[in-house]
């Protein structure tokens, strides 16, 4: 005998759920596996290896999961003072955060290209600093080329300028996961742990931010997951250099453009597989961390 | 350790949560803060424990004479439990308990073998063997306000504070609690403040019990000092169920309803009782309330024993004779 549930109407939505899914998610993405499947095991695994695929690789996964803990860290601290703290301009700071959503991101990548070019607002200070540590410490190797980078072109056409981009779009993710968790916390265990003696860090670092966390991963998760299907924004501050600043998706309209079809499908289909996997162990994680689920 | 609250002030914006609150609470008494909504009993509670602070001036907190009005909550030495009890929902009920304890510095901090110890022993004290793995939310109402509790006084405080302690749970656990608390008290002798709006539990708990209202005291005694002598008509009517009667001359007297005898219309004496007619009864417990209108029109409320009830055999519309005992008192 079936189980009676307490709420209807299970087999109806579960249906409409797994409909709405496969039209929406699953039809495209079994598409475009079709696609690349057009070519074999063999042509998979050269086509991947290619040295250029590697560098847009380690370039996209590796910006978009630094700009993610930038924005993580950052998020936490402004909707700390958004929620925290009421003062003049609060409403506006509030309303700013949704910004780099609404931005069309070919505009956010073009402004942020001439902030940060070594003649830009930020971009010159940039550019001058860098000088500044090549002359007195010359470091050397991988940091020694970035300095060099910066010093000639400001933070843009580098794979900072990748990094600043996506740290961009990616923030608002953050504060808007954690801003309804931290406005529900509420006074009153703070107040608790205050009066049995802990200290303001000590209520931060063992009552606050633990009930935070959850919401923390799920902001990163999101910017993550944004910042690695990023393109409009990022092709215009990267400089789109192969090998150095070209990124994934970059490359997947390059090879379209080459009418490359099965190529491009390839590297979609890795990229998603690669994304899809690092998201489900981000959420297994989350699950561990997770006070709720323990 | 005593409490000494002097002349204390408390303004929220230009609005006077507190105004000019002295009271003394002994070592080792319960003390009960009662009140209506609205009238100050946290604030003057949260003041207390360090969590808020009085309107700079006079006003001056001591704890066994020492001033510890500049003193933050945390070296204040209290135990607060809060009214939705504020437990930290990511920790086990042993995290709870043994938090105070663990964010001590290192040099103060108990062994971790001791502080297992201290857990074993507040778990016990607030009856709740063996829950030491769970988390708040899977505790009832009632075992998440014991568990506030031991968390509250593992730090060992020299004062409690409770804040309507009674208040989120239902009358059946409401009313056991309540006992269990005052055995738990004359067990540990601890000082205690108390807050709560609802007179019985202050009247059956406390040694003292200090009736606010609208950011004053207004009256501070022993619950039976209070309940036969109240100094105001507020505190009369605030106290229980009172009736109020109007005399030809405009005044008028407060009468509770135990304090009206009855009996048949045949026994009237005109030197001392009134005619009544019966309105309304109601008999479903061991006390019976009958509503009577007297002969001018006035409605009273009349408690009597079940077993008077049924001697009399009364029905409503019956006529009856009332008098009523001196103890009750002549209104202001
Ligand atoms: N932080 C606050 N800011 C503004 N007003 C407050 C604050 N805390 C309490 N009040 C006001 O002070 C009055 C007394 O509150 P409270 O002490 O909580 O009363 P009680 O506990 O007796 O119900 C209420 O009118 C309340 O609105
Ligand atoms: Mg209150």
């Amino acid at each position: 005998m079936a189980k009676r549930r307490v709420i209807p109407g299970f087999g109806l939505s579960m249906g409409f759920s797994i409909t709405y899914l496969s039209l929406i998610i699953l039809i495209p993405l079994a598409a475009l596996f079709i696609k690349a499947a057009g070519l074999g095991w063999a042509e998979w695994w050269n086509l991947l290896t290619t040295p250029r695929v590697i560098a847009a690789t380690k370039l996209t996964f590796g910006a978009s999961a630094a700009a993610a803990s930038v924005s993580m860290v950052m998020g936490l601290l402004v909707t700390w003072v958004l929620v925290r703290y009421d003062f003049p301009g609060r409403r506006l700071l509030d309303a700013m955060v949704d910004l780099p959503f609404a931005l069309p991101t070919a505009v956010a990548g073009i402004t942020l290209t001439q902030i940060y070019a070594p003649n830009g607002w930020i971009g010159q200070y940039i550019s001058q600093c860098a000088s500044w540590i090549q002359t007195n410490y010359q470091p050397g190797g991988w940091l020694g080329g970035q300095v060099e980078d910066l010093a000639a072109k400001g933070a843009a056409y580098s794979p900072i300028g990748v990094f600043i981009a996506l740290t961009f779009i990616g923030f608002p993710f953050v504060v808007r996961t954690l801003q309804p968790v931290m406005e529900d916390l509420g006074a009153e265990i703070e107040e608790a742990a205050a009066t049995l003696g802990a200290n303001r860090w000590i209520v931060f670092r063992r009552v606050i931010l633990p009930l935070l966390v959850p919401a923390l991963i799920t902001g990163f998760t999101l910017a993550f997951a944004r910042a690695i299907g990023e393109y409009g924004s990022v092709i215009f501050i990267s400089g789109n250099l192969p090998m150095k600043t070209e990124i994934l998706p970059l490359l997947i309209v390059a090879q379209l453009e080459q009418f490359k079809y099965e190529a491009a499908a390839v590297i979609a289909s890795a990229m998603l597989l690669v994304s899809f996997a690092l998201l489900f162990l981000i959420n297994l994680l989350q699950r561990r961390l997770d006070w709720q689920h323990r | 350790m005593s409490i000494s609250i002097k002349s204390i002030n408390k303004t929220f914006g230009n609005y006077a949560a507190l105004e000019n609150i002295s009271l003394e609470v002994p070592n080792g008494s319960l003390t009960a803060l009662l009140g209506p909504s609205g009238s100050g009993k946290t604030t003057l509670l949260r003041i207390v424990a360090g969590l808020e602070f009085s309107d700079p001036g006079e006003g001056r907190i001591l704890f066994h004479g020492e001033d510890v009005s500049e003193t933050p909550a945390g070296k204040r030495g209290v135990g607060f439990v809060f009214q939705h009890y504020a437990l930290f929902r990511h920790m086990t009920i042993a995290e709870n308990i043994a938090f105070g304890l663990s964010v001590l510095p290192r040099s103060l901090r108990p062994a971790k073998a001791e502080i297992h110890a201290r857990i074993s022993e507040l778990l016990k004290l607030v009856k709740l063997e063996g829950l030491d793995k769970r988390r708040p939310h899977e505790l009832s109402g009632g075992q998440r306000q014991r568990v506030a509790l031991a968390r509250a006084l593992a730090i060992q405080p020299k004062v409690l504070l409770l804040d309507e302690p009674f208040g989120a749970l239902d009358a059946q656990v409401r009313k056991s609690l309540r006992r269990w608390l005052r055995v738990f008290h004359d067990e540990i002798g601890l000082t205690t403040l108390f807050v709560t709006h609802d007179q019985e539990e202050a009247l059956e708990l406390a040694d003292q019990v200090v009736v606010m209202r609208n950011a004053r005291i207004e009256q501070v005694g022993k619950p039976q000092e209070i309940y036969d002598h109240p100094r105001s008509p507020f505190v009369y009517e605030f106290l229980g169920n009172v009736n109020k009667l109007s005399a030809s001359n405009g005044s008028h007297r407060y009468i509770r309803p135990h304090e009206i005898e009855i009996a048949f219309a045949a026994e009237y004496n005109p030197e001392t009782d009134r005619l009544a007619k019966i309105d309304h009864l109601f008999s479903a417990g061991p006390v019976a309330t009958l509503s009577v209108r007297l002969d001018d029109g006035q409605f009273l409320e009349v408690e009597i024993s079940r077993k008077q009830l049924d001697e009399l055999a009364l029905d409503p519309g019956d006529e009856v004779s009332i008098r009523i005992m001196d103890s009750s008192k002549s209104g202001v």
